[in-house]
């Protein structure tokens, strides 16, 4: 692992300003990553608009089958725990389906299956004024972005400076991956049922993990607040409160980067990142 | 000749399950024996590609028809390589449907579902 200290922004949910931190994070900070994982809807690009300069296609293996050698024992469909393969009077391979994890190579007695390079999508790596960009883009049908994930932190591991991860919404697997190599987590929380709940499965997730972790709570509005209440239930850390904002929100819905504009608030991004810096240094 | 049919329920006189791949069983009925015997399925369970589980477990059935509301693509390719004939059921109960299909009064499944996986636009 390279002198970086990475920073996980996730949320149990979409829309609930996972974007909006991250990339004013980057901003603030100015000269480290901004790194999008949610390769399956990535959009902080369209914030950061960075001139693309290196693009990598994203490989991998799909079983290729042998058909004079099968004799169709269907021992690789019974292996296979996605259903990507079935046999009918041959073996057939739903690639979407497939996993890659080459477990019916290896159980083909027969040595009917040997595995070929499929690309599932591309990594791009760019720069928007100082802050380095990195993210990639899952192909349409696929089943699994994690392979790109994969890419991109590997692109990363050998770099310097804070590296601000935008996580694909949620705590599947895709996410898990996406934090497992973080200093420390931010997680973003809307003022709402629904948001605490989210929240609660995410804080799950990284305590699992055992990252430290603390809370943004997004669209602040004077009413009461379910997800600020789970923080202090739990004891969590409450990084900042951003407030329910028009200006912010135009801003945002318009791709522009709060810190990078003449806004009111900006002190909180600010803010954020001093605190964030300060809790993993 | 074996049939292969969703159903909800673990009865002769069910309705029949509007989905394929995770459907809670299907009724196996032999033509021959006049008998029928119900299947779990356990493609039901899977996190994806159920429908290909499914039609993979009725050619290991040795089922040769189907009699189904709608099928999924992925599930088409498996039947097709099966030899299998997919027919469109008719309202009523799953004994209604084996009646119309001996009585040659069920049409062939020709439109296969894209499914609800968002996959459509390809």
């Amino acid at each position: 692992m390279g002198t970086n200290k990475r920073i996980a922004v996730l949320s149990g949910k979409g829309g609930t300003g996972k974007t909006l931190i991250s990339v004013n994070l980057a901003a603030a900070d100015g000269n480290g990553y901004y790194v999008d994982c949610d390769v399956e809807e990535p959009n902080g690009h369209l914030y950061f608009k960075p001139q693309i300069c290196e693009e990598k296609a994203v490989l991998v293996l799909i079983p290729k089958v042998n058909y004079e050698l099968c004799t169709g024992c269907k021992d690789c469909v019974n292996f296979c725990k996605f259903n990507a393969l079935a046999f009918g009077k041959k073996v057939i391979l739903f690639k979407e389906i497939c996993h890659s994890c080459g477990g019916c190579a290896l159980v083909c007695s027969d040595k009917a299956i040997t595995e070929t390079e499929k690309t599932v999508g591309i990594v791009n790596i760019g720069i928007s004024e100082n802050v380095k960009t990195v993210g990639g883009m899952m192909n349409t049908g696929e089943a699994s972005g994690i392979p790109i994930i994969k890419k991109i932190l590997e692109y990363i591991k050998d770099k310097s400076g804070y590296i601000f991860i935008d996580c694909p919404p949620g705590s599947a697997c895709i996410v898990m991956e996406s934090i497992k190599d973080a200093d420390y987590c931010i997680l973003v929380a809307e003022p709402t049922i629904f948001g605490a709940h989210n929240l609660a499965m995410v804080y799950e997730l990284v305590r699992l993990f055992d990252k430290p972790c603390g809370v943004v709570l997004n669209k602040c509005t004077d009413g009461h607040n379910p997800s600020e209440e789970f923080c202090r239930e739990k004891g969590i850390e409450i990084l900042v409160k951003i407030p329910f904002d028009k200006e912010l929100g135009e801003l945002n819905s318009n791709g522009k980067i709060a810190v990078r504009e003449d806004y009111k608030n900006k002190e909180l991004f600010y803010s954020l990142l001093n605190k964030v810096k300060e809790a993993v240094e | 000749m074996r049939i292969a049919l969703p159903v909800n329920d673990k009865d002769i006189k069910s309705e029949i399950c509007p989905s394929f791949g995770r459907t809670p069983y299907f009724l196996i009925y032999d033509t021959a024996e006049k008998s029928s015997v119900f299947l779990d399925n356990l493609a039901a369970q899977s996190a994806g590609g159920a429908g290909i589980k499914a039609a993979q477990m009725l050619i290991d059935h040795c089922v040769k028809i189907i009699i189904a509301p709608r099928y999924g693509e992925n599930a088409a390719k498996v039947l097709i390589d099966g030899d299998i004939k997919v027919y469109k059921n008719i309202a009523g109960t799953a004994e209604e449907n084996i009646k119309a299909y001996e009585n040659n009064q069920l049409d062939i499944l020709a439109d296969i579902h894209p499914g609800f996986h968002n996959h459509g636009n390809k």
